[in-house]
């Protein structure tokens, strides 16, 4: 009897809710899960990473301009020479001897009158040493002999043209395209979510004008009205924000509505009513939760088009706006660039099209793990 | 059919009123003219500017010029092209646009169709995986990225075709524009036409057919017949998507095309010019729609009777 007990216990099929089951489909599904794995470091990239390139996302080095993307240390050797020969004419000195050794430059300065010791400063404002220290100075004060730290600086992916560090920018830019991206899409999902169910629940007259409405806005060209309100009104970050969600609600609303207009004859919702629930509190009690599934997975594919959307405002010009910047405003840097610095281009159109694989395939893999009626058959 | 068609005619002159209502006012109300320039004119030539072009009657008056002008075919003068009107514009602008978008769209669904069904066909193999990728790639890759990396690579580096210019629409120079803008478009079908056929691939009259021993082709004919109606009622976005990529792709490439104007136009405050793309993007969707669904009506006899 015991051990039948027993038995039966570990053969019964444990009741797991929708939820679990979801994401245990989801974890099951590697390319999803190395999605969301990569869209979470770029997203803490994004916050954490400015802070840790040791660079400012606005410091400029006009030393160390269209450096390649690389690991080594600026300024290399073989440009240490050249450097201290260029600082040291615009600090009217002559180079006698030079010797470099540890990451230290020894070097000894000399010039036809007395040297004043401040153009020395000449030095650590190039960005490419430390400050000089004297280690001798003759009896004329002609001649100088100085030490100065030869700097280490790391630019993984370069610097721009005006020598600014491309990583430190390609993140900064990140939080602004992954802010519009999610932020836009949380309009859109509100908006759409309040319309789509509203429309699909009160049914009748209200719904058809409602979708009479909305099958207008469909045939609008509405990019080419995003980009006449942001030529017309000077482009800034949050008419750039409404005019994306403007754009977007539209599909969120119409997969709501189906939903909704499904939901509406079963048995909890005439419970509802009849117990004499407004529509207002069965909208968001009952039908609004029930539809959580698909919205989910219409946001996820959403956040890429925002994403796009914004990037290809930025590129005309008509994004966001400098100082600020965002990957669609690299991209036009770089693409204005492309000849003598392809990295450019490279660095920020790199983080954008892995970010949009990444909100695509995670997308995908939530529409599978969410309703499996609604992948294709394995 | 036809009584079909017009009643969708009709069922679009609402959403064309609003377009032209919505882009009239949003244009006005905004700050700045089409006669601000760095150094002001005199108020009298000003005068006299704003009352050859009507801008000094009430708002109301002008949009109901504008209206009346506009259902005789008329788009008005360009503020910032003098001497010529918006008609004139569009003519030469148009068929440029028209070739490119033309070109794209065959390009996109041949390419794609093909791609997607060897993918269907080749399920789970090397060729599906590598069209899956591809096809993912191409969707998240803007136009405005993979412009640039064909004019240097094509154009600069091996220098087979011109980096830019119309060239009165010569073959050469619009390679590169036309494959920048189908790209996208070649991976949406692709990945459209995949899983609309796998889907078809799995009923019971394809497997009847390939129990009969039929070659390949003939099934995946039949197949395709099937799987193509997903990829058609696709057609009308994809028609918007690439009249809206020429914006780019003309900056870019520099063609003398709707959209490049359409750019200008809003730089310079042309109210005309703008109003008049607005218009003529808002028709061609409106008919590119409507065309999609016919053709989808022709392939489904289904949707004849609902229609």
């Amino acid at each position: 009897m015991e051990q039948r007990g027993a038995m039966m216990a570990a053969a019964a099929p444990r009741a797991r809710s929708l939820s679990a089951l979801a994401r245990q489909r989801l974890t099951r599904n590697r390319p999803a899960l190395a999605a969301l794995v990569t869209l979470v470091a770029v997203a803490l990239a994004c916050l954490a990473g400015p802070f840790l390139t040791g660079h400012a996302p606005e410091r400029i080095y006009p030393d160390l301009v269209r450096m390649k993307p690389s690991l080594a240390a600026h300024p290399q050797p073989d440009t240490v020479r050249p450097a201290i020969e260029r600082i040291a004419f615009r600090m009217r000195l002559a180079v006698e001897d030079y010797a470099i050794s540890d990451g230290t430059v020894r070097l000894t300065l000399a010039s036809p009158k007395p040297i004043n010791e401040r153009s020395l400063s000449y030095l650590p404002r190039s960005d490419l040493f430390g400050p000089a220290r004297i280690l001798e100075r003759s009896a004329d004060g002609r001649r100088l002999v100085v030490e100065t730290r030869v700097q280490r600086l790391r630019f993984l992916l370069g610097t721009d043209v005006v020598g600014r560090d491309l990583l430190t920018r390609c993140l900064v830019a990140g939080r602004i395209s992954l802010l519009i991206g999610l932020t836009a899409t949380l309009v859109a999902l509100l908006v759409g979510v309040g319309y789509g169910a509203l429309s699909g629940m009160l049914g009748g007259v209200s719904d058809a004008i409602m979708m009479r409405v909305l099958d207008v806005l469909y045939a609008l060209p509405f990019v080419f009205f995003v980009i006449v309100l942001l030529v017309f009104f000077r482009a800034n970050l949050w008419l750039v924000l409404v005019a994306v969600a403007a754009v977007e609600w539209l599909d969120m609303a119409r997969i709501v509505r189906t939903q909704t207009l499904a939901l509406k004859g079963r048995d909890f919702v005439r419970a509802a009513q009849a117990l004499g629930l407004t529509t207002g509190a069965i909208l968001i009690r009952h039908i609004v939760p029930n539809t959580l599934g698909p919205i989910v997975v219409a946001a996820t594919l959403l956040v890429p088009r925002v994403i796009l959307l914004e990037s290809f405002l930025s590129f005309l010009g008509l994004g966001v706006q400098e100082p600020a910047t965002s990957w669609g405003v690299l991209i036009a840097e770089g693409s204005r660039a492309l000849e003598s610095a392809p990295w450019m281009l490279g660095a920020p159109a790199g983080f954008l099209v892995v970010s949009l694989i990444a909100l695509n395939v995670l997308g995908d893999g939530l529409a599978d793990a969410l309703d499996p009626r609604l992948s294709e058959p394995r | 059919m036809i009584g079909y068609a017009l009643r969708r005619l009709l069922q679009a002159i609402p959403t064309l009123f609003v377009v032209v209502t919505l882009s009239f006012f949003l244009m006005r109300l905004a700050p700045g003219g089409p006669f601000d320039l760095e150094r002001p004119l005199p108020a009298a030539a000003m005068e006299n500017l704003k009352r050859i072009y009507g801008l000094d009657q009430p708002l109301i008056v002008q949009y109901g010029r504008y209206l009346l002008s506009l259902m005789q075919g008329d788009l008005g003068p360009s503020f910032s092209f003098r001497d010529l009107t918006v008609n004139d514009l569009f003519a030469r602008g148009l068929p440029v646009s028209a070739t490119l978008g033309a070109l794209a769209l065959a390009l996109a669904l041949a390419l794609g169709l093909a791609l997607g069904t060897l993918a269907a066909f080749r399920r789970g193999r090397l060729a599906d995986r590598l069209v899956g990728l591809g096809a993912s790639l191409g969707l998240a890759v803007p136009t405005f990225v993979t412009a640039p990396l064909l004019q240097i690579v094509f154009g600069l580096s091996l220098g087979w075709l011109p980096v830019g210019g119309w060239d009165g629409g010569s073959p050469r120079n619009l390679v590169l524009p036309v494959l920048t803008l189908a790209l996208p478009q070649v991976a949406a079908v692709a990945r459209l036409t995949r899983s609309a056929l796998n889907e078809v691939l799995a009923q019971p009259h394809i497997r009847t057919l390939r129990a009969m021993g039929q070659p390949p082709y003939r099934v995946a004919l039949q197949a395709l017949r099937g799987a193509l109606l997903p990829v058609i009622s696709t057609l009308g976005p994809v028609a918007a998507a690439l009249l809206t990529g020429s914006v780019v792709v003309e900056t870019i490439f520099g063609l003398p095309g709707i959209g490049r104007y359409f750019v200008d136009g809003a730089l310079n405050r042309d109210y005309t010019l703008v109003m008049g793309t607005v218009v003529l993007v808002a028709v061609m969707v409106v008919v590119f729609n409507l065309l999609a669904d016919l053709l989808a009506a022709i392939v489904d006899p289904r949707l004849r009777l609902g229609a």
